[in-house]
């Protein structure tokens, strides 16, 4: 059977969006406007040789700490090593210019392919995405997960509530400005015979500072936040 | 007359029928549901961003946890994405080891399931005989592991370490007599793998033992026949994987559509269901654990013959060897900064699926370039199919709400994450 690979089809059917087109580690990722994800996934569902007619998962991701470290390995030398810290998201996002992405991994029974779609909100404060729950019904907790963690918004979905976190939750735990410790705690309150919250006791510490050393197997030098190469091999 | 109105049912999160921490509101008109809304998150741990705070290998230990029935499944599909991003190739005797525990870790699963399930809507008998086989395989998890159940065994690059040459034996006590003790001993003399090849002899012979008590009984097939039909179309569009998809009748595993580690050498069959109902659903699992039986017999037969190391030799995501350590300074230093900082990563994303016990698990990885990983994601199947509950339930009775929720083999631990 002499047919297209998957990108190209891909390239050739959705040129008119511009999309970026990766394949990398045997997958296939395609980076698609945020405007157009109701026309390009119905495509995908519907037409002959894409047929991804199960969406396996929808996630939210939060590029707003993305190659942030805790710990220098490059600058240091003649200062010595800092304490790790934890890393402070300043709302700014470096490298990225976009802070929030919804991906859609997407699988065709009939074809047996995998695909991977990513789509970056263009509004950081307002991350606002169409839902694709018309298109798959699986999409609607996968949203409302998304929502609940990173805050996305989903235009048209029928039911955005809060699926994971506690009940009055305030505040989206998987933003990356959000701590891990989270900001209240619960505890069993004797006089008032009742369970409280209260502001978090323990503070958040570092056990193992997250670095990014750059190892020469791995090819490509990659580039730190302030646009120096990654620290030595010494991995 | 006054107004009859719909009933709100609270079902749950401290309900015996529930597997777990679910909390169902159910809308009634007299017995017949009208619509259910699960409440999940009641276990909500934050697994994923807990992972984005530690070295990569720190984290094996917490995805025993997801779904606490299938433990060495989960560390498969998340060891599978830390390999795929590093470019690390899983030597062979390891890639037999790994198949030989997951299809383990599925007639565990479904023992549990059958149990469980059985036990709900009616049939006490199933749970004692489940878990006089669950025993057997979870003293395997203890030999290869120390655990019986979370047993962090699999590593990126292999296993933890090789198959001990002894199993976990009885010791006589109070309460039983040598005599007892060597009967129960008798098949533990040797290696895990003559434990496992005895296993293998005897484990069809039970799973026909079940068939007896649950097949052709009259209760059974009115509980579960016809309950919770799904057909194959709306099984596709509701996102359904593993038992679920192929009770309605759908082929699909990915076993056998995207094998990975050695299942493209393993001789085994898919079962596949006609009618997509929970009766259907439950002879798709007995067979399951046939075909996984079948799988174990020839893993064994495979090791037993064939020596090897279950560890890439000279990788950075594996520990060097005592020795070296001792005698050379790189690998002492190569120890050290294993098990502080671990290892990085080199920038990009990977999605690793297993076919798990439940449907397809998968977990999606993205990495910076650090020694943690910058997003991890898991695609837990139960998520999946509980969404589609309210369809699944809807116009049955309420005791069959507890049916659907057997059928669909939920565990709150991958849930609710």
């Amino acid at each position: 059977m002499s047919e297209s690979t998957l990108s190209a089809r891909l390239q050739e059917r959705f040129a008119a969006h511009a999309p970026t087109i990766v394949e990398a580690l045997g997958e296939t990722t395609m980076e698609i406007p945020a405007g157009a994800v109701t026309e390009v996934m119905t495509a995908l569902r519907d037409e002959d040789g894409f047929e991804f007619k199960q969406m396996i998962d929808l996630c939210g991701v939060d590029y707003a700490a993305y190659g942030q470290v805790e710990w220098e390995t490059e600058t240091v030398s003649g200062s010595g090593f800092s304490r790790g810290r934890e890393a402070g998201v300043d709302g700014k996002v470096a490298k990225n210019e976009r802070r929030f992405a919804v991906v859609y991994h997407l699988l065709s029974v009939t074809r047996n392919e995998r695909m991977r779609v990513k789509a970056f909100l263009p509004d950081d404060a307002f991350p606002l995405i169409a839902s694709v729950v018309d298109i798959w019904p699986t999409a609607n907790w996968f949203e409302r997960e998304a929502f609940d963690l990173f805050g996305i918004l989903f235009d048209g979905h029928p039911d955005l509530r809060r699926i994971l976190t506690d009940y009055g939750f305030v505040g989206h735990p998987f933003r990356k400005d959000f701590p891990l410790t989270g900001h209240v705690e619960v505890r069993y309150d004797e006089a008032k015979g009742r369970v409280v919250y209260q502001p978090v006791s323990i503070e958040p510490r570092v056990l193992v500072p997250r670095v990014i050393r750059h190892d020469s197997r791995y090819g490509a030098i990659p580039v730190g936040v302030d646009g120096t190469t990654g620290g030595d091999a010494n991995g | 007359m006054a107004e009859i109105q719909n009933m709100t049912l609270n079902f749950g999160p401290q309900h015996p029928a529930a597997h777990g921490v679910l909390r169902l509101v159910l809308e009634m008109e007299g017995e017949v549901i009208m619509r259910a809304d699960p409440h999940i998150g009641l276990l909500h741990r934050g697994t994923e961003k807990l992972a984005e705070s530690k070295p990569y290998n720190q984290s094996i230990g917490y995805m025993d946890r997801l779904d606490y029935v299938s433990m060495m499944c989960n560390e498969h599909a998340y060891v599978m994405a830390v390999e795929r991003l590093a470019g690390v190739e899983v030597p062979l005797r390891a890639q037999y080891i790994r198949v030989m525990f997951d299809e383990v870790t599925r007639i565990l699963n479904h023992l549990l399931w059958i149990g469980a399930h059985a036990l709900d809507i009616g049939a006490m008998t199933m749970f004692l005989y489940a878990f006089r086989e669950r025993e057997d395989l979870m003293d395997c998890y203890e030999a290869v592991s120390g655990a019986r159940l979370h047993a962090t065994y699999y590593r990126p690059g292999g296993v933890y370490r090789d198959l001990p040459d002894v199993m976990p034996k009885y010791k006589a006590s109070k309460w039983r007599s040598e005599a007892e003790v060597k009967k129960l001993n008798a098949n533990r003399e040797g290696s895990m793998l003559d434990f496992l090849d005895d296993f293998c002899a005897r484990f069809p012979a039970c799973v026909d033992e079940y068939e007896t008590l649950l097949t052709d009984n009259r209760i059974w097939k009115q509980r579960t026949v016809n309950i919770g039909v799904v057909d194959p179309d709306r099984a596709v569009a509701l996102g359904f994987t593993g038992p679920m998809i192929r009770g309605s009748g759908i082929a699909w595993d990915l076993r056998k559509k995207q094998p990975y580690e050695v299942y493209d050498r393993m001789d085994f069959d898919i079962p596949v269901g006609v009618n997509g109902d929970c009766y259907d659903r439950y002879l798709v699992r007995m067979e399951e654990m046939r075909q996984s039986n079948r799988i174990i017999k020839q893993c064994v037969d495979w090791l037993r013959v064939n020596a090897g190391p279950v560890m890439p030799e000279g990788s950075k995501v594996a520990p060097p060897s005592r020795t070296d350590m001792k005698g050379d300074m790189e690998a002492l230093i190569h120890h050290f900064k294993l098990f502080t900082e671990g290892y990085c990563l080199p920038q990009g994303e990977a999605y690793a699926a297993v076919e798990h016990p439940k449907g397809e698990f998968g977990i999606y990885m993205i990495s910076d370039g650090a020694n943690k990983p910058y997003r991890v994601k898991i695609r837990a199947p139960g998520f999946v199919h509980i969404s589609a509950l309210d369809e699944m339930v809807r116009g049955h009775m309420l005791a069959d709400v507890v049916s659907v929720i057997g059928t669909q083999d939920l565990v709150f631990g991958e849930v609710d994450r």
